[in-house]
This record gives structure tokens, sequence and C-alpha cells, in this order.
């Protein structure tokens, strides 16, 4: 088991991850964030409130998406729901998905899937806090990264949120 | 996670956490509902097969609703035009359907016990949509559905399911599910309309004054009077059981408290329940019809999905 991130550094790359988003999105009133069920929320939260002390208490359109309808392997293996909550609509809107690991990519692709019912966003771009990079398996890129990592298909990554765990750190297990 | 049965025959043999599941799940679908596009692709890749021997408006559209919502391939059987009546059986009906390589079975049928019957000669997984005098298992889930979305639960209240006991298969689902998740269940009805030894074998109160039995629940899910299935006389006539059990404005008012009212569909109005009642704002029939594809939605998409078919 090695730490790849520690509770500062977690705190530092979110703060990071917010200013670009920012850099990117001057006008947040057409930026919509939208955590993946279920550990994306958690980073999603954290990013969505720094969001919003960054630009002075300013109400973000945020909401959270479960994609567990969408997945691609139904028939061979089940699995529960969680909430999705999107109270506004995301029609032109430029939307930023949030997740924690990026891997494979499949979990994007369903999310991406779900998103469009919806509505049509102008844009959709995808933030992960960690990049397992070279282990895609489908053409799917992340436009904000918190950090990239090479690892093997027999290693996990796991994050551990305060709110949930206890603890906040990012491992490589 | 999956539940642990195969087929859905009937509540009776569901685990308190399938039930749990499932309406969980049915959460969910709900809010699908109300999304711009309503539909999602869980069962892509599956067919269902829609067999109705007997008559339904609500359960057969809003199964298949539930089924297109869901993306997958439907086809609709009534017995009355087809090749039942040139005398074919069950089983060659299904046999023949099942070559064509169907996924999924829902199922009514006039005979009690009949999905039972095909469950164990085909392997296609099975939903009952009402079998008989015996089970609605799909019914009950919704119905149970409404009443956690309105109390916030089900452990501890008090239901009250009014009128035709003897015949009702919804009434036997709900009170399996009922006592299940830890709800306290009474009958009422005209002592005919009402099976002996209820309280014995069940665990239900009996309750053969309406007005009490209104006073004692936080619900009153009130039953369709199915002269259809009733062969002898067991009331003497449609008024007089209106003006014995008929729910009526002035009795609702006369108990000193709002209950939550519930019908599970056709009204007969005027009879067990009356016109002004059933469109009122205690009534939450409509929202139990709505509530009906969400439910079916996750008995589907929970029978569906995962390693259950492998033909």
């Amino acid at each position: 088991m090695k730490t790849i991130l520690t509770e500062h550094q977690l705190d530092l790359t979110i703060q990071r991850l917010c200013h670009q988003i920012l850099e990117n999105h001057l006008d947040t009133a057409n930026l919509a964030l939208i955590g993946l069920q279920p550990r994306g929320v958690y980073l999603s939260n954290r990013l969505a409130r720094e969001l919003e002390k960054q630009t002075g208490g300013k109400k973000l359109d945020y909401g959270i998406l479960d994609i567990t309808f969408y997945r691609d392997d139904i028939r061979e293996e089940l699995h529960l729901a969680n909430q999705t909550r999107i109270p506004f609509s995301i029609e032109n809107k430029k939307v930023v998905l949030i997740d924690d690991v990026l891997y494979t990519g499949r979990t994007i692709r369903a999310a991406l899937d779900a998103l469009l019912d919806y509505g049509r966003p102008s844009k959709v771009e995808l933030c992960a806090l960690i990049d397992r990079r070279y282990s895609r398996e489908l053409p799917i890129q992340p436009d904000y990264v918190g950090k990239s990592i090479d690892s093997i298909i027999s290693q996990k990554v796991r994050v551990f949120w305060k709110e949930k765990d206890d603890r906040e750190e990012v491992v490589l297990m | 996670m999956q539940l642990s049965t195969k087929h859905l025959l009937g509540i009776r043999d569901l685990q308190p956490q399938d039930i749990q599941i499932i309406l969980d799940t049915a959460i969910q679908f709900k809010e699908v509902l109300q999304r711009p596009v309503k539909k999602v692709p869980s069962l892509r890749d599956i067919t269902i097969v829609n067999l109705f021997y007997e008559n339904s408006t609500r359960t057969r559209i809003s199964f298949e609703l539930a089924e297109k919502r869901l993306s997958a391939d439907t086809i609709n059987f009534a017995a009355s035009a087809s090749s039942v009546s040139k005398g074919e059986t069950l089983l060659d009906t299904v046999n023949n359907i099942l070559s064509m390589k169907v996924d999924l079975v829902v199922m009514r049928h006039s005979a009690s016990g009949a999905p039972h019957f095909l469950a164990k000669h085909i392997p296609a997984a099975i939903i009952n949509a009402g079998d008989g005098i015996n089970e609605h298992p799909t019914q009950a889930l919704l119905d149970a559905f409404s009443i956690r979305e309105n109390l916030g639960g089900l452990e501890g209240k008090r239901i009250a399911i009014i009128g035709d006991i003897m015949h009702s298969r919804v009434a036997l689902s709900n009170i399996y599910l009922l006592k299940k998740m830890g709800a306290e269940v009474m009958v009422s009805g005209p002592p005919t309309l009402i099976p002996k030894y209820m309280e014995e074998a069940f665990g239900v109160k009996v309750e053969y004054n309406l007005k009490k039995a209104l006073q004692w629940c936080d619900v009153a899910n009130v039953l369709r009077i199915q002269l259809e299935r009733q062969n002898q006389v067991l009331f003497s006539s449609l008024r007089e059981y209106n003006l014995a059990y008929g729910v009526k404005r002035e009795l609702l008012d006369s108990i000193g408290k709002e209950i939550i009212l519930m019908h599970p569909g056709p009204i007969n109005r005027g009879v067990e329940i009356d016109s002004d009642v059933a469109d009122s704002k205690q009534s939450i029939i409509l929202q139990q019809v709505e509530n009906g594809v969400a439910v079916r939605m996750a008995v589907l998409y929970l029978l569906g999905g995962g390693k259950v078919q492998q033909n």
C-alpha cells in the first residue's frame, strides 16, 4: 500500500482544480458541476463548496448523477442504484463531470449517455482527481487532473474522505 | 446485489430485504420518470412478453410503459385474440412464445397458481401480474411505495384494508407485504366477504364496523367489489353495501382525524367509495398509478439484469 496524496496534498490539489475550472469558466452563470455517484460525489461536494467561496458566494448549478441504469455490464452483474439529483436544466450549459478515479473510461461513457437524457449541454468537460493513464478501454480523456499515475490492473486506487472514512488520503493498493 | 428469487410469483416468497431493495430501486426510477427523456437503456437486449389471460387496463399499460422506459422489446398477448380460443394449452402457448427467445414473462391469469405452474416448467423468469384470487405482488409493492412516500415508512403504521377481502388478490399480497415490513394490518367489511380465521392465519385484526376501522387506521386501502368472482349472493344489493361499507364524506368527517385513502382501481364509484371522496385531496389513487410504473421498472430491472437468464 502506497500513499499517492496525503491529506494536505489532497487539499492543495482540490484548490488547484478549482482554480483551473475557474480559469476556463470566468462566467460561472453558465457552468454546471455534476458529480458522479457514488464516490465522485465527495470530491464534487468539496469542489462546489470551494468554487462558491472563490466566486464570493454566488449560487452555482450543482447536481449529482448516478449511472447504474446506463452500465454496459447489466447482463453480467446487477448493481443497485444511488440517488440522482439535477435540479436545473443543463440545456446549453457548460457541464463539468466530476469523478474521483478515471480508469477504463466506461463510467464516463455511461455518464455521457445519462447526461444527454437531461438535455443538450453546449460543452462537457471531465475532471478526475486521479487519472490511471494507459488503462483506458474507450477514447476518453480528462480536462482537469489532480494527479496522473501509472498502475497495473491488479492494483486498486482508493480515495478516502473524512465524511465517509474518517481520514483523508489517496492510496495505491 | 440481487433479489433472493428468480421470479416474482408472490409477496409470500419474498424476504423483507427483497422488498426493501425493490422499493429503494423504485425511488431512483421515479426520478428517471421526471427527466426530459424518460427512458434508460438498462434492458436493451431483453425481450418481454405480456401474457394477459384476463382483462386489465392499468396493470397492462403500466407494465408495458415500464418495459418501454427500460428499453426492453415487448410483445403483447391477449388471450381473447389468440390461439387460446382454438384450444391451445397454457404450457404450449408459452413454450411456443419462448422458442422465439423471450427472457421475461409478465402474466395475468384467472386461475390461482397459474404463474407458479409455469415457473416449474419453463426457463424464463416470471412476473405475476395477478393470478385469480391468490396474489398481485406488484400492486402490493406500489401500494407500499405510496404509503412510504406519504408516511415516511411502513413500520408501525396502521393500514386498514376494506371491502371484498375474500376475492381480492390485492388484499392477500398487501397483507403479506405489510406484515413482513412491520406494519399493523386490519381488514374490514361484511362478514360474508371476510374469510374465517384471518386473525389466526395472518395475524391481522378483523373489524366489521367500518367507522371503527377508519378511526383505527392511518391509511385505508379500499378494495373493489369483485362481482365477476362472486357466484353466490354475499350481500343483498350494491346500494345496501354502499350504505353499510361505502366510504363517505360524512363518515370521514366524523372520525376526527385525516387518513390517507387508497384504491387499486378500477373504482366502482358510489359503491365502495363515493365520488367526491375518491377525488378529494385525501385520496392518493392517481399517485398510486404513477408510482406503479416506477415500481414495475424496479421489478423488471432487478429480475431482467444480472446472471439470471441462461437458456
